[in-house]
């Protein structure tokens, strides 16, 4: 993998050619971040804290291991873990006056404890379902995920894919139609893989045999597909909905996988899904292995990080680049048909509404690798449920505000919260033969 | 394997690249091609290789036409090509570089990497390479890095070698290894092309030598000619090898640094503790190869850098820590090392690069207008003093060729009262007649007084203008030695060590 920790302890000038001294730059991002959040928590958990019990139910009723719901008093919780919070900060001031490196699991720890917080606080005197949230959390997160890994695809092979958003609606669109016409879930979703690679073969022409500057394509490409889904949506779809939009025969089955489904609390979340969700799973896996340990994925980096070098050892640079751009739209327009056939069971105007940014954002915070990727769409599916989720028990948090979540995070990321983000060398470059 | 080359022509658009070229390399001899920058070697190489596409004439491998449409048609008939700007991928390792476009892979489909690490081993045992197959590439120094390449397409079994400018990212030390290298490649069986501008190297190693001058072969010399012969069939006529300078007449210190450190965005010492002072009517050369905290002292110097430590006077007064625009006000002339990125704007004209650092106020604007007039005259007379060759001060820059463009920047630079002139490999990628001009332009320069930085990679150039050197190596500064230092003590130094004979750095004493 491309990612490295800067190794930080002192050389040996004895045992090593002399290197580069490193000098270590105090860097007080993260306790300055941690102290930030820490106050937030006194001001919003301690001070303004609220009074009541807050409830976290963890089973379903048709589940068949019940777990009893825990009951937290809320002001109480949020005094101890806003404690916590500030050791934890502390840890990190202290890590940082000594010159040592402030370790990814203290953020994650904190964020977890955070979170934690923050729900307990805005469940004050009522219960949330956890399995409801989670679940909703993976059903919005799978087209996310799924677009993430076809723009992990596209720009380690070189092509930034702005135009997820479009693939991920074609997919929607053409996925509703077929699937209603022909009543063939299986028709359903290949053509929705049709459609994500019709649209990244148009992203692919531009960029890769016309040099055009691949953002701009992106973009016009995303208004094209909207505008002609919502065109062919109000002028056709609506006039015919029993055939071409039919909820009916769009709509997936849910398929609990015996056993596994039975799992508390991980069982009703990741396996009793749709067929979409299962093909998820493995698209993840397979991505991942592939990209790393096949010819296909060796292949494909080395022309995202320097075609040149990739075309004197006789690799073409833009067939190579072709092909990969088209898969990820297929991979895209896949997780576009969730939106039809696995979720809402009808295409609606502009049904993604933003999706495929979002996935941009999670390929970015995922430092273009499929598993963190696929981590990062999973957050900001959580986010974004969490939103939903709180505005049903009548939380006083603006869900307007929860829903800018996702993007803040991206932000931070990206800033350099989580570290150096270096993209793939040549991706958004042009490979321009003589 | 014999390689033929047949008439050979090469155009892009009007330019004719290679014009009708033959070129014969016998197996198991080492043939070099010498040329000046843009006689159009690189270009018949990637010709040779695949990645250019000839209008006219053959290849021919032990006398059979060959047809290549790419890189990995020549690669399959045994043609191997070191380039000069490595085609290595840096955050792969050594092993998967060697495999990419020939990977062998297991049942399921996965890379073999314990059959290509043996690869590396196994041909690194045989020359004595000592590379780890499973480094970083980007974790290797440059030498290094050249080995994997020659490692990359031996693995290929290349009978024929191509090494476009191998040394000019190398140490003196390195470079001298690859000579063995070479030698050994060449006894193994493997005939070499080796291509260079640099004579020493030349004579020391080949068995034939041709020479091409603006995309011809003009003719062939044997290993045993001298210098001047060689760079007079180079350029075409007679060649003043050696710089004139009378000896330097130094003033008082009027530039002054005094431990500098700069520290880069990923918090490495790139310029560690630097100290060294330049004095009014003297030549300092700041020495060392490439990437070794050059660019990044020089940046410092501009105002260019943000986390500096140190002190820069200049006649007294501390210039650290001022913005660009004050940094040139205070008198500082500057010819960055990238003279397309960073010394002009291609797109613009030769009178418009003029006046690029002049641009708010007078003479060239007044109440926020551009003076045409003056900026016409001025342009033309500076361009006719500097022997700019162009269609006229209307055309665009990025047409030029690279020394005209260099001779635009030190026009610029040198056009304005200065008190410290700094150019940072100001040679580098022109002809041989416009070297001979930036040195002049140089040497006078320092004979009117003014403290003169000339930071360079080419051991040439350092020995020929330099009254001091200093050599940097790793960040810091190795040791001040007179400007009459033998190459080999100046190789050693560039490789970090510091011979006997340089004890304690003689600051201030000047040759």
């Amino acid at each position: 993998m491309s990612i490295q920790d800067a190794p930080l302890q002192h050389n040996h000038p004895d045992s090593l050619p002399p290197a580069l001294e490193k000098t270590i730059v105090k860097s007080w991002k993260a306790p300055i971040a941690y102290g930030i959040f820490s106050i937030i928590a006194i001001l919003l958990f301690v001070a303004f804290g609220r009074e009541g019990v807050s409830g976290f139910r963890l089973s379903t009723d048709s589940d068949f291991v019940q777990i009893p719901t825990i009951e937290a008093p809320t002001r109480a919780t949020g005094i101890v873990l806003t404690v916590l919070l500030l050791a934890l900060a502390a840890y990190s001031a202290f890590l940082v006056s000594r010159n040592r490196p402030v370790r990814l699991w203290i953020t994650v720890v904190f964020a977890i404890l955070f979170l934690v917080a923050f729900l307990t606080w805005a469940a004050a005197g009522a219960t949330i379902p956890v399995p409801g949230l989670l679940v909703g959390a993976v059903g919005l997160s799978v087209p996310l995920v799924f677009g993430a890994l076809g723009g992990v695809i596209s720009e380690r092979v070189g092509v930034v894919n702005v135009a997820i958003e479009g693939q991920l609606l074609a997919g929607a669109f053409v996925s509703a139609v077929v699937a209603s016409v022909t009543g063939q879930a299986v028709l359903g979703l290949i053509s929705a893989m049709a459609a994500g690679v019709l649209v990244s073969f148009v992203l692919a022409a531009f960029s890769i045999k016309y040099f055009v500057d691949q953002v701009i394509v992106g973009v016009v490409l995303n208004v094209l597909v909207t505008g002609l889904t919502s065109f062919l949506y109000s002028q056709v779809l609506t006039k015919n909905t029993d055939l071409l939009n039919n909820s009916a025969t769009i709509r997936l089955p849910r398929l609990p996988i015996p056993g596994l489904s039975e799992i508390p609390i991980l069982g009703p979340v990741l396996f009793r899904q749709t067929i979409i969700v299962y093909i998820l799973y493995i698209a993840v896996a397979v991505v991942f292995f592939a990209l790393f340990k096949t010819r296909w994925g060796l292949r494909l980096r080395a022309v995202g990080e320097h075609p040149q070098a990739a075309d004197t050892v006789g690799i073409n640079v833009a067939r190579t680049r072709f092909w990969n751009v088209s898969l990820a739209g297929a991979i895209a327009g896949l997780g576009g048909a969730y939106f039809t056939m696995g979720s809402v069971g009808s295409f609606n105007k502009e049904m993604t509404a933003g999706a495929g940014f979002i996935a941009l954002a999670a390929v970015i915070f995922g430092r273009w690798d499929p598993i963190r990727a696929t981590l990062a769409a999973l957050l900001f599916g959580f986010a974004s449920n969490l939103q939903s989720v709180l505005s049903i028990i009548g939380s006083p948090v603006p869900s307007e505000f929860m829903l800018m979540l996702p993007y803040l995070v991206t932000i931070f990321a990206v800033a350099g919260v989580v570290g150096r983000v270096r993209g793939p060398a040549a991706a958004g470059k042009p490979y321009i033969k003589s | 394997m014999k390689l033929e080359l047949r008439g050979i022509t090469k155009r892009f658009g009007a330019l004719t690249a290679n014009d009708h070229i033959d070129l014969t390399i016998e197996p198991g001899e080492i043939h070099c091609l010498l040329g000046e920058n843009g006689a159009g070697k690189s270009t018949l190489m990637n010709v040779l290789y695949g990645l250019y596409k000839a209008e006219e004439g053959d290849i021919l491998l032990d006398d059979v036409v060959q047809h290549f449409a790419g890189p990995g048609d020549a690669m399959a008939a045994g043609i191997g090509m070191v380039h000069q700007h490595f085609m290595l991928i840096p955050v792969f390792t050594v092993a998967e570089n060697v495999m990419l476009g020939h990977e062998q892979t297991n049942a399921a489909g996965v890379l073999d990497l314990g059959a290509a690490r043996e690869k590396v081993r196994e041909i690194s045992e045989r020359f004595g390479f000592h590379v780890d197959p499973d480094a970083l590439v980007d974790d290797l120094p440059v030498g290094v890095q050249q080995r994997v390449e020659i490692i990359k397409a031996l693995s290929r079994d290349a009978k024929v070698l191509v090494f476009d400018e191998p040394t000019a990212v190398l140490t003196p030390q390195e470079t001298d290894e690859l000579m063995v290298i070479m030698r050994q490649l060449k006894a193994a069986g493997t005939s070499i092309v080796f291509i260079t501008h640099k004579l020493r190297e030349v004579r020391e190693v080949a068995d034939r030598i041709t020479v091409i001058r603006l995309g011809k072969v003009v003719g062939e010399a044997s290993p045993t000619a001298t210098n001047a012969e060689l760079a007079s069939l180079m350029v075409g006529r007679a060649v003043e090898l050696t710089v004139h300078k009378d000896p330097a007449t130094p003033g008082a210190d009027a530039f002054v640094v005094s431990n500098l450190s700069v520290v880069d965005p990923h918090g490495q010492l790139v310029v560690n503790d630097v100290s060294f002072d330049v004095r009014a009517g003297e030549i300092l050369a700041i020495a060392g190869v490439q990437g070794n905290g050059q660019t990044e002292l020089t940046e410092a110097i501009m105002g260019l850098q943000q986390r500096v430590r140190g002190e820069i006077t200049l006649d007294g007064k501390s210039i650290r820590g001022l913005s660009v625009k004050q940094v040139l006000a205070a008198g500082i002339g500057f010819v960055p090392e990238d003279r397309k990125e960073d010394g002009l704007v291609g797109e613009f004209t030769i009178a418009e690069n003029l006046m690029l650092d002049r641009s708010d106020g007078p003479p060239f604007v007044k109440a926020g207008t551009l003076q045409l007039n003056y900026l016409k005259e001025f342009a033309e007379q500076k361009s006719k003093e500097f022997d700019v060759r162009s269609q006229g001060i209307t055309t665009p820059v990025g047409r030029l060729s690279g020394g005209n463009q260099q001779k635009v920047v030190l026009a610029r630079e040198l056009s304005r009262e200065l008190r410290l002139f700094m150019a940072a490999q100001p040679t580098r990628g022109i002809d041989v007649g416009s070297i001979e001009f930036v040195h002049k332009r140089i040497v006078a320069t320092r004979d009117s007084g003014i403290p003169v930085i000339v930071v360079s990679t080419e051991l040439d150039e350092v020995v020929a203008l330099a009254d001091r050197i200093a050599v940097m190596y790793r960040g810091t500064i190795v040791g001040i030695v007179p400007g009459d230092t033998p190459r080999d003590v100046l190789g050693l130094m560039m490789a970090g060590e510091v011979p006997d004979s340089v004890t304690s750095p003689p600051e201030g004493a000047a040759a």
